[in-house]
């Protein structure tokens, strides 16, 4: 039988702004399978977005959903998870929302592990405008703004969450629709800051340029790049070149979550 | 019984006058010469369950207190120019999408880092047109700390009633200053708390208009799913572009403050019954006005004050009266000349209209308002 999406999806609200061929569908369907496993009750869950085309998917669900201001998700997401810290707060967007123009709270967001899960769809380039380089678009490729070839280097932003305090960071593709879900239950089941980088695919904007003559072929590549971190650990420095890990990077369950944290200092100044 | 009183600074009594409203959540970022009031919180919130959260800059930090907001929780924010100028995006969403908030502008001089110590008076327009973008405002300016402690109260009301967000600002001399306050025992302040939504969690629509200029807020965490966005939006709160809905919306974010003037007016007069000249002044500087207008009362000079207490929306039928009444109104306000061209626009060329500002760092004196009023008469 097929798997009821419907019930996640608000009425009227389909069909979606995204482009044929655009992973975003693939990510947000990961996502509904991962909130129907973990149960999450859409009324206690708040879906917390910036600007450009991933931040578009929270309106198409059916929750407590925020669409804010370009790059702002964090920042909002921390504001509602302070205030009701029994909400479950899961963040959704672009590379080049999360990492360039939401950086900062991108990191202190890590930094502080407070217990959300963020669903970063990193497809290399920022859609909306019409495809201008991110600080995730390959050095050397194509952007409408880089007519000459990137000559920026490249935010891995996996390690970026784990610099910055992330104690969850996962990484998968668009090409590994059932991974996706997976990694997003155990972001969500887990207590803190849980990263998880989907790899997505641009045909229109990304690929059109640099190459790509079709779907498929931005598929097989993501395919081709990406290496499960279990089978990289069996594989030299020249096997890895330029290929990208998968699954679970960086997992730790010891730091404390903030709102936890932030529970102690209300108890201290309670005197208790 | 007697009241509690106390010798607070005007940052501090901000502080309680928050906490008197039933604010709940603090975000901000520290900056010169706000920062006590974030100090005053992070102490207090906590013993209340409440949540203080320093974030990692401006913008975050009005991002913050949106999202508190949105689950139900009165919030906060306290900064000064250069923060303001960086929250300014979203206060506009914060307009859009009727999210009830205060902002304490402690004021400072500029532009960019200006004089961080020194106090000023030129955020006055951009409490105003700071946002990108056609919306309303609410700015209220106290001129002592017991006035900001209930300035802050109705700041709050005021975001809650109307559903947006709400400026306070006051100058640096006011913040930093210190006088006597009454705390006001609990009930003696009218104290608003957002409207329930009124229908169950199927038919409710955050932006439905049929239920008046201001439709109620429901709360994140509770029985009620919906969208919020700074896009253009129906009723529905769903982006749109259809024309009539995107007028429509706009248009009534605007009227719920322009239709409710008698609400949110505030201001006081000092012997301005028969007053050749008024002087026109708020925060620190009407203290200084009101010093020049019994000292040139002295010297038989008919001087009055008008002290807008809510700023925007700008006290325009009261300014345009006493155009007609008095020879000259004078704009003392240590700026160089910001609300005197709303002075000028309202008075309709019926008085003379001058200004007297300055921008070094030291307050407008009595000496050098008695001076303008010399000359103007």
């Amino acid at each position: 039988m097929a798997y009821d999406y419907e019930k996640s999806i608000r009425p009227g609200k389909l069909p979606h702004i995204w482009c044929p061929g655009c992973g975003h569908g693939i990510v947000m369907k990961g996502l509904i399978r991962a909130m129907d496993t973990c149960e999450l009750d859409r009324k206690n869950t708040a879906i917390v977005s910036g600007i450009g085309c991933a931040s578009r998917l929270p309106g198409y669900l059916d929750a407590c959903t925020l669409h804010t201001a370009h790059g702002r998700a964090a920042a909002f997401a921390t504001g509602v998870k302070m205030a009701k810290p029994e909400m479950n707060v899961i963040c959704c967007g672009g590379d080049g929302d999360g990492t360039a123009i939401g950086g900062n709270h991108f990191i202190h967001a890590c930094r502080r592990n407070i217990d959300m899960t963020y669903v970063l769809m990193n497809n290399y380039i920022y859609g909306m405008t019409g495809g201008q380089f991110s600080p995730c678009t390959p050095t050397g490729d194509l952007a409408s703004t880089t007519p000459y070839g990137n000559p920026d280097p490249i935010f891995d932003i996996s390690k970026l969450a784990i610099g910055a305090g992330a104690t969850f960071v996962a990484r998968t593709t668009a090409a590994h629709p059932r991974e996706i879900d997976k990694l997003i239950v155990k972001g969500i089941q887990h207590k803190g800051m849980a990263i998880i980088e989907v790899i997505d695919d641009c045909p229109t904007t990304y690929g059109r340029r640099n190459k790509f003559r079709s779907v498929i072929d931005m598929m097989k590549r993501l395919k081709a790049e990406a290496v499960p971190i279990k089978a990289a650990a069996k594989m030299t420095a020249e096997q890895l070149e330029g290929k990208f890990l998968t699954g679970v990077l960086f997992e730790d369950t010891e730091k404390p979550e903030y709102t936890a944290q932030y529970a102690n200092v209300i108890k201290k100044a309670q005197g208790a | 019984m007697a009241k509690k009183v106390a010798l607070l600074q005007g940052n501090e009594a901000c502080a309680q006058g928050a906490l008197y409203a039933g604010c709940t959540f603090f975000g901000g970022y520290p900056i010169t010469p706000s920062t006590e009031v974030a100090e005053v919180l992070s102490v207090e919130l906590p013993k209340i369950g409440g949540k203080f959260i320093q974030m990692e800059d401006e913008i975050a930090a009005m991002a913050s207190v949106i999202g508190a907001s949105l689950t139900g929780a009165k919030a906060i924010t306290a900064t000064s120019g250069p923060g303001v100028s960086l929250k300014q995006e979203l206060i506009g969403y914060a307009c859009i999408a009727e999210v009830p908030c205060v902002i304490i502008n402690v004021m400072r001089g500029g532009p960019s880092t200006g004089m961080p110590t020194g106090p000023g008076q030129s955020d006055v327009m951009q409490a105003m047109w700071g946002t990108h973008g056609d919306h309303a405002a609410i700015a209220l300016v106290p001129d002592s700390c017991q006035e900001i402690f209930s300035e802050t109260v109705r700041a709050f009301n005021l975001a809650e009633k109307y559903r947006m967000p709400v400026q306070v600002l006051y100058d640096e001399i006011v913040g930093h200053m210190r006088e006597r306050i009454e705390f006001p025992e609990p009930g003696e302040l009218e104290v608003f708390d957002r409207e329930a939504p009124g229908v169950g969690p199927e038919d409710y629509k955050p932006y439905d208009s049929t239920k008046g200029q201001v439709p109620p807020l429901a709360a994140f965490g509770s029985e009620y799913k919906y969208h919020v966005t700074g896009l253009n939006k129906a009723d529905d709160g769903f982006p749109t572009t259809k024309a009539s809905l995107v007028d429509a919306e706009e248009r009534r974010q605007i009227d719920k403050v322009l239709d409710n003037i008698a609400d949110i007016e505030s201001y006081e007069e000092y012997l301005t019954e028969d007053a050749d000249v008024v002087i026109w002044a708020y925060g620190s500087t009407s203290r200084s006005a009101r010093y020049a207008v019994n000292e040139l009362r002295k010297e038989g000079i008919k001087a009055g004050l008008f002290r807008p207490i809510t700023l925007w929306p700008f006290p325009e039928k009261r300014t345009a009266e006493l155009a007609k009444q008095a020879k000259a109104i004078v704009v003392a306000e240590m700026n160089l000349g910001q609300m005197v061209l709303e002075v000028e626009r309202v008075a309709k060329g019926n008085c003379v209209v001058v200004h007297e500002g300055r921008v070094d760092g030291d307050p407008l004196n009595p000496g050098q308002i008695m001076t303008k009023v010399k000359e103007v008469l």
